[in-house]
């Protein structure tokens, strides 16, 4: 994971367990009279939002708030990208403005890539979503929500089997996911009609199933993806109605999943499509949950990032720098 | 990789693992004394030796009172002044006691006491925290070199040191067994292991 944050498939185990460690501590900030670590004073953090989003901005804006960093939120709306600005004339932009971090969210995939790779920019880049590609943080998020319910929020989610539904074919989630849990040691499958897996998924390290009856009993966490019709140019399946059907989550398969498993939403949800109402609104759905957790695993990933001189996530380290991490590394355990 | 192999290799024992009890058996009367009862006290160790001992006053302090006395664990990582000076840190575990903090009399506890810049750090945490009626401090052991004005409370061992040479505390919870190592940084690795102690207990 070098200095930046675009990819699920770059973090080694032990990154993503620090990961989730880190957020599991940043979450225990929430519960306190003051909500706020002086940790990231005087760096900046761009949001740079492409793309429409409500949960994922708010929750990185929340999350540099609280590690006091400063905030400066870009949406495409209203900025100079309307006017025809490329991508590389706002990164040059928001380099002279000395921004530490950009978040990025953009339609294209493979947008935080080059970002991150251009030279354009010198801080880090952390990827909010990019086109069809991925979505870090909220495979984390995922997994931390997962590790607290069902590995009593500690280690890894080694042995655990996840099912993740729906259209995995537009979903970043999905495919952050994949890589993530089985990085994490659980065991994926994805259910999803035909028409809807992505080309390639035989390289991806999970299952496919088309019978998401077959796979709920068996599954400690079933994963609801929203079928993104507005990335849809072609009929995927007959009508909502089948979708809904075979593929749809309701009280009377919920009621066939083990007893601890959980129904997870990455959100928004399509009630009545992917998922009922009856479901979305149980108890065994974790979705209000996920989007507390986003912040900490936010808070997470950017005091990492930025938090010290060098990212604390391995591979990191260019090789002349080695002999001093080390040594660093040696202070830490002496002192305490 | 672990400094607690260098340490025992080269060190020097200054305490052994009776003179910690004792000394900490001191310490807890003196918080009786000085507390007049001890009946608001909170005690907070800074990870990860500072709460093992933390733990250790409160039984002992328990059994002078008779009263449990609430502690736990103050994570001071977010607030030191070096962390830009190397990778970014993991963090450890901030534990409040239940009733908090707020009017009562917080004692801090810590191995070393170095630089100061520790429990300068720990103090800006607790702020965010609560508001203690007063804050005190106590040390295992105290080998000077302050480079802010702060002074402990309760000091198990006084131990001049020179700059060059290393203090390793011990503790059966986190290393096996009790005791306190002076180790003098080997010739060649003087300076490393001078920077490397300070930024140690910064």
């Amino acid at each position: 994971m070098k200095r930046h944050l675009i990819s699920a498939a770059d973090l080694t185990r032990d990154d993503a367990v620090l990961i989730l460690d880190t957020a599991e501590e940043m979450a225990r900030v929430a519960d306190r009279p003051i909500k706020k670590l002086p940790t990231l004073r005087g760096r900046t953090v761009v949001n740079l939002f492409f793309e429409d989003s409500t949960r994922t901005r708010i929750s990185f804006e929340a999350a540099a708030k609280r590690l006091s960093a400063d905030v400066i939120n870009f949406s495409a709306k209203g900025s100079s990208v309307s006017k025809g600005e490329s991508l590389k004339d706002t990164a040059l932009t928001l380099e002279a403005m000395g921004a530490d971090a950009v978040v990025i969210r953009h339609h294209g995939s493979g947008a935080p890539h080059r970002l991150a790779t251009s030279g354009w920019i010198g801080g880090s880049v952390v990827n909010a979503g990019d086109g069809t590609h991925e979505h870090p943080t909220q495979a984390l998020l995922d997994a931390f929500t997962m590790r607290r319910r069902l590995a009593g929020g500690e280690g890894d989610l080694s042995g655990r089997r996840i099912t993740i539904v729906g259209d995995v074919l537009h979903s970043r989630v999905a495919r952050s996911n994949v890589h993530l849990l089985s990085t994490l040691g659980a065991e994926v499958t994805l259910v999803a009609p035909p028409t809807l897996v992505p080309v390639g998924v035989g390289s991806w390290p999970c299952e496919v199933s088309y019978d998401l009856d077959a796979v709920l009993s068996k599954s400690d966490a079933v994963m609801m993806l929203r079928v993104q019709s507005e990335r849809m140019n072609a009929a995927f399946f007959p009508t909502e109605r089948e979708y809904a059907r075979r593929y749809g989550l309701d009280g009377q398969r919920m009621a066939r999943m083990p007893e601890h498993a959980v129904v997870m939403h990455p959100g928004p949800m399509n009630r009545g499509m992917e998922i009922t109402a009856e479901v979305a609104d149980s108890p065994r759905c974790t979705v209000v949950e996920q989007v507390a957790n986003g912040v900490s695993i936010r808070m997470a990933v950017l005091y990492l990032l930025l938090g010290g001189a060098e990212p604390a996530v391995s591979g990191s380290h260019p090789a002349s720098m080695s002999t001093e991490s080390t040594e660093t590394a040696a202070r830490t355990e002496e002192n305490d | 990789m672990d400094s607690s192999s260098r340490g025992a290799e080269t060190g020097r024992p200054v305490l052994e693992a009776p003179d910690i009890a004792r000394v900490l058996t001191r310490i807890a009367h003196e918080i009786v004394e000085r507390a007049k009862g001890a009946d608001d006290v909170v005690l907070l160790g800074i990870p990860t030796r500072g709460v093992f001992l933390a733990g250790r006053l409160a039984d002992k302090l328990a059994e002078i009172t008779g009263r449990p006395v609430p502690h736990g664990s103050l994570d001071i990582t977010m607030y030191r002044d070096d962390l830009r000076l190397g990778p970014a840190r993991a963090l450890a575990r901030t534990e409040i006691p239940a009733d908090g903090v707020d009017g009562r009399l917080v004692i801090l506890v810590d191995d070393v006491l170095f630089s100061g810049r520790t429990i300068r750090a720990a103090l800006d945490a607790l702020g965010d925290i609560g508001r203690p009626r007063a804050v005190q401090l106590a040390v295992l052991v105290d080998r000077g070199h302050r480079e802010l004005p702060i002074r402990a409370d309760y000091v198990g061992k006084n131990l001049p040191t020179s700059l060059r040479e290393t203090v390793k505390v011990q503790l059966t919870e986190e290393d096996g067994r009790d005791g306190v190592m002076l180790g003098a940084a080997a010739a060649g690795e003087a300076t490393v292991g001078r920077h490397a102690e300070r930024h140690a207990e910064r």
